[in-house]
C-alpha cells in the first residue's frame, strides 16, 4: 500500500494512481469548499465569485471592506460577545455536571447504567427540531424563552452527551488501582480526586469541553425558536444573513470561524498526543 | 450477633459485624455514593430534555379545547344519538358556552380546532359566538340555526361529540394524509393532497441517498487513511476533521457561494466553454443542493468510524487471501470487506440518522423540492401555528430515529461511539 513495488504489472500501476487520484478528488469535495471561501471574503465587489482582477491577482480586486463591515457592525459584534458568553457559560455547566456523572457511570458499582447512559446521551440522538420545539414549550412555561439563562440551559443539555462520552471513554482505560493505593496510603477522597483522578482524566474532560463548546457555538436550531433579539448568536445573524439578503459580510465571518475551527483542532490534537502519552502509549512513526 | 459469636467459621470486622454483611453495606454505600454523583444531571436533562419532548409529543394527541371551553354542550352532547338534530337543551348549553367563551376571549381557540377538521367551522364558531351573545332567552335551537345553517346538520354536532374527548388520533391521522370522513369513519386524504407520506418517504429516500454516497465516498478515503504509515494519514486527517470541526453554517455559505448560477463554478464551468452563459446550471435551491452539501457535512461522520475499524483488520488476511491465489479485487471482495461490514454499518446508520432530521442545511439550499420533514415540522411551529400537527409530525420522526438508534445500539454500542 505504501509504495508500489518493482514487480507490479501495468494494470496494478494503474490501478496504484487511479486510486489515489479518486482519494485526492474526494479530499478535495472535503476541504476545497472550505478553502474556496478564504479568498471570496477578500472580494472587493459584493459578489459571492472570483472577479477577473481577483483571478490576475490585482490588488485592486481584493480588499477588507467585508471585513470592515463585520468589525464595524453593532449587531455582529454584540452576536460575537453572546455566542461567547451562551458557549462558556453552558460549557462551564455541561463541563462540570458531565465530569461527575461520568465518574459515577464508570464506577463498577453504578446501578441501571445503560438506561442512565441512555437518557444522558438522548439529547444527541433526538433530532434537534424536536429538541428544541419541545425545550420551546417548556422554557415559555417557566418564563426563561428568550433570557439568556434559558438558551444556556438549553445549550447545556445539547453538550452534555459529549461531555458524558468523552469523560467515560478516558476512564474506560483508567486504572483503577491507582485510586486504591492512593487511598491506603492514607489519601483522603478528595485529595485522591483531585490529586490523582483529575489529572489523569484532564485530557478527556478538555475534549469533552470543546465539543460542548462548539456544539453551542454552533448551534442554531435550539437559538432560532428560544432566544429573543438580544440573544442573537453568530450562527443566528448567520442564519438570518443567508435567508434574507446574503452579503460577502458572511463569507468574512465564515472564514474568521474556520480559522477559530483551527485552533480547536490544534488543541484538541495537542490533547490526543498528551493523553496517549500519559497512557504510556507512544506513536509508532 | 449472637449466632456470629457462636460460629467462629464466619470471618468477621474488627468490631464484631460479619465481614459480608460489612462488605454489603460497603457496596451499597459505593452504589449511592455513585448514583448520587450521576444525580444531578440526570434530574437536569429528565426535567430539561426529556420531560419536554414528551409534553411536545403528547400535543399530538391532546385535545383541551372543545372539552374544557364548551363544557356544558360537551355535557349536553353525551345523550345525543347522533341521528338527529339534537334537542334545545343542547341549543341552551351551546349558546351558554359560546357567550361565556366570548367574554373569556377562549372561543377562538375551539374555532381553529375545529377547523383544522372540518373548513370552514372557524367563521361558523366565531360568527355563531357573535351574534348568541345578544340572544338573551329562548328559544335556541330555530335562533341558532338561522344564524349559521351549519347548527342544522348532523355533521357539525357530530363532529363537536367527536372532538369533545380529552385525547384524539386526528393530529396523528393527518400526519400520515389520513382522518374522518363525512361518516365519522378513517379514510384517506385524496392522493393528490397527500402532503406529509410524500415528505417522509422523500425524506428517507434523500437519507438514504447520501449515506450511500457517504460510504462510497468514505470508504476508499478510510482505507487510504487507515493504509498509510501513520505520519502520512495523520496529516491526511486534518482534511478531513477540518470540515468536521468548521461550523455547519459556514459550510453551508460555501455551497451557495459555489453552487448558484452566479457562484463559482457556473463560471468555472462558462469559462471552460462547457456550458454557455445562457446555460448556466441550477445546482442549489433544491434537492441537489440539499444532496450535495448535507453529503459534504455528513461524510467526516462516515469516514471516522470506517476508519477505526480498519485500523484492527489485520493486513496479513489480505497477504494470505493473496498467496492462495486469489486475485485482488476478489481478495478485496471476500475478505477485507466483511471484516469491515461493522464500520459500514456504525457509519451508515449515523448517518442515516443524522441526516433524517436535518432542519438548517435544506432549510438554506433546499428551495421547495429539497425540504425535509424537520422543515414542515419548524413550518408548524412557528408559521400556522398548528402545535398538535408539529408534535404528531415529531412524535412520527422521534419514533423512526429511536428505532434506528436501538439498531445502532445493539450494532455498537454507544460507548465505543469516537469522537475527533
Amino acid at each position: 500500500m505504501a509504495s508500489i513495488p518493482p514487480y507490479a504489472g501495468t494494470l496494478e500501476r494503474a490501478w496504484y494512481y487511479g486510486y489515489r487520484l479518486i482519494c485526492a478528488l474526494i479530499f478535495l469535495f472535503l476541504i476545497g469548499p472550505i478553502l474556496v471561501i478564504i479568498p471570496l471574503s477578500f472580494n472587493a465587489e459584493p459578489y459571492f465569485t472570483f472577479t477577473s482582477e481577483m483571478l490576475s491577482f490585482d490588488p485592486a480586486g481584493y480588499s477588507l471592506r467585508w471585513y470592515e463591515d463585520f468589525f464595524t457592525s453593532e449587531s455582529w459584534m454584540s452576536s460575537i460577545k453572546n455566542s461567547f458568553l451562551i458557549g462558556i457559560a453552558s460549557t462551564l455547566l455541561a463541563t462540570v455536571l458531565g465530569t461527575l456523572a461520568a465518574l459515577g457511570l464508570s464506577r463498577p458499582q453504578m446501578p441501571f447504567r445503560a438506561l442512565i447512559m441512555s437518557i444522558l446521551i438522548s439529547p444527541m440522538i433526538v433530532p434537534l427540531i424536536i429538541s428544541a420545539a419541545g425545550m420551546f414549550f417548556f422554557y415559555s412555561k417557566v418564563n426563561l424563552a428568550q433570557t439568556y439563562l434559558g438558551v444556556i440551559l438549553a445549550h447545556t443539555a445539547l453538550g452534555i452527551p459529549f461531555v458524558v462520552i468523552t469523560v467515560t471513554a478516558t476512564l474506560s482505560g483508567f486504572d483503577h488501582s491507582l485510586t486504591r493505593a492512593a487511598a491506603s496510603l492514607g489519601a483522603p477522597p478528595s485529595y485522591v480526586f483531585f490529586k490523582v483522578v483529575l489529572p489523569l482524566v484532564t485530557p478527556g474532560v478538555v475534549s469533552g469541553a470543546l465539543f460542548a463548546f462548539i456544539t453551542s457555538f454552533d448551534e442554531v436550531v435550539v437559538v432560532i425558536f428560544l432566544s429573543g433579539v438580544e440573544q442573537r448568536t453568530i450562527p443566528l445573524q448567520m442564519w438570518a444573513g443567508i435567508r434574507e439578503q446574503i452579503s460577502p459580510t458572511i463569507l468574512a465571518v465564515a472564514t474568521l470561524l474556520v480559522a477559530i475551527s483551527i485552533v480547536l483542532l490544534t488543541v484538541l490534537e495537542l490533547l490526543r498526543r498528551r493523553g496517549a502519552r500519559l497512557r504510556g502509549i507512544t506513536e509508532t512513526v | 450477633m449472637a449466632e456470629t459469636q457462636t460460629a467462629p467459621e464466619v470471618m468477621t470486622t474488627a468490631d464484631g459485624i460479619p465481614l459480608k454483611v460489612s462488605l454489603r453495606r460497603a457496596l451499597r454505600r459505593q452504589r449511592i455514593l455513585s448514583f448520587l454523583l450521576v444525580a444531578p444531571l440526570l434530574l437536569f436533562i429528565v426535567a430539561s430534555f426529556i420531560i419536554p419532548i414528551f409534553e411536545m409529543t403528547m400535543r399530538g394527541v391532546e385535545n383541551p379545547q372543545v372539552v374544557n371551553i364548551m363544557p356544558r354542550t360537551v355535557e349536553a352532547l353525551q345523550s345525543w344519538d347522533g341521528k338527529d338534530i339534537p334537542d334545545e337543551p343542547v341549543f341552551a348549553a351551546l349558546v351558554a358556552d359560546l357567550q361565556a367563551g366570548r367574554k373569556s376571549k377562549q372561543i377562538g381557540k375551539v374555532a381553529t380546532r375545529l377547523n383544522y377538521e372540518q373548513r370552514g367551522m372557524r367563521s361558523v364558531i366565531m360568527g355563531s359566538a357573535r351574534s348568541a351573545s345578544r340572544l338573551k332567552e329562548g328559544p335556541y335551537k330555530a335562533a341558532m340555526i338561522k344564524i349559521k345553517k351549519e347548527w342544522g346538520q348532523t355533521r357539525t354536532w357530530a363532529l363537536i361529540k367527536r372532538e369533545s374527548a380529552p385525547y384524539t388520533l386526528s393530529y396523528l391521522l393527518a400526519a400520515v394524509d389520513a382522518g374522518y370522513d363525512e361518516n365519522g369513519d378513517i379514510a384517506r386524504v385524496d392522493e393528490k393532497q397527500q402532503i406529509y407520506v410524500p415528505l417522509f418517504e422523500r425524506t428517507i429516500w434523500m437519507s438514504i441517498t447520501i449515506t450511500a454516497i457517504c460510504v462510497f465516498l468514505g470508504y476508499p478515503v478510510a482505507y487510504l487513511l487507515a493504509n498509510l504509515p501513520l505520519r502520512t494519514s495523520n496529516l491526511l486527517m486534518i482534511l478531513v476533521l477540518l470540515p468536521f470541526w468548521t461550523s455547519l453554517l459556514v459550510r453551508t455559505t460555501t455551497w451557495i457561494a459555489l453552487l448558484q448560477t452566479q457562484g463559482v463554478l457556473n463560471d468555472l464551468l462558462v469559462w471552460l466553454h462547457i456550458i454557455d452563459n445562457e446555460g448556466r446550471l441550477q445546482m442549489i435551491f433544491n434537492k441537489t443542493g440539499t444532496i450535495v452539501a448535507m453529503t459534504h457535512i455528513l461524510l467526516p461522520f462516515m469516514i471516522l468510524p470506517l476508519y477505526s475499524v480498519m485500523k484492527t483488520v489485520p493486513p496479513s488476511y489480505m497477504r494470505a487471501a493473496r498467496s492462495l491465489g486469489a486475485n485482488p479485487l476478489v481478495a478485496f471482495w471476500r475478505v477485507y470487506v466483511p471484516q469491515t461490514v461493522t464500520g459500514i454499518g456504525a457509519g451508515s446508520i449515523l448517518v442515516f440518522i443524522l441526516s433524517i432530521g436535518y432542519f438548517i442545511t435544506p432549510a438554506l439550499v433546499g428551495g421547495q423540492s429539497g425540504q425535509l420533514i424537520s422543515n414542515l415540522i419548524a413550518y408548524h411551529m412557528q408559521k400556522s401555528l398548528n402545535w398538535g400537527l408539529a408534535g404528531a409530525l415529531g412524535f412520527l420522526l422521534l419514533v423512526l430515529v429511536l428505532v434506528l438508534y436501538a439498531i445502532y445500539n445493539r450494532l455498537i454500542g454507544v460507548d465505543k461511539m469516537k469522537m475527533g
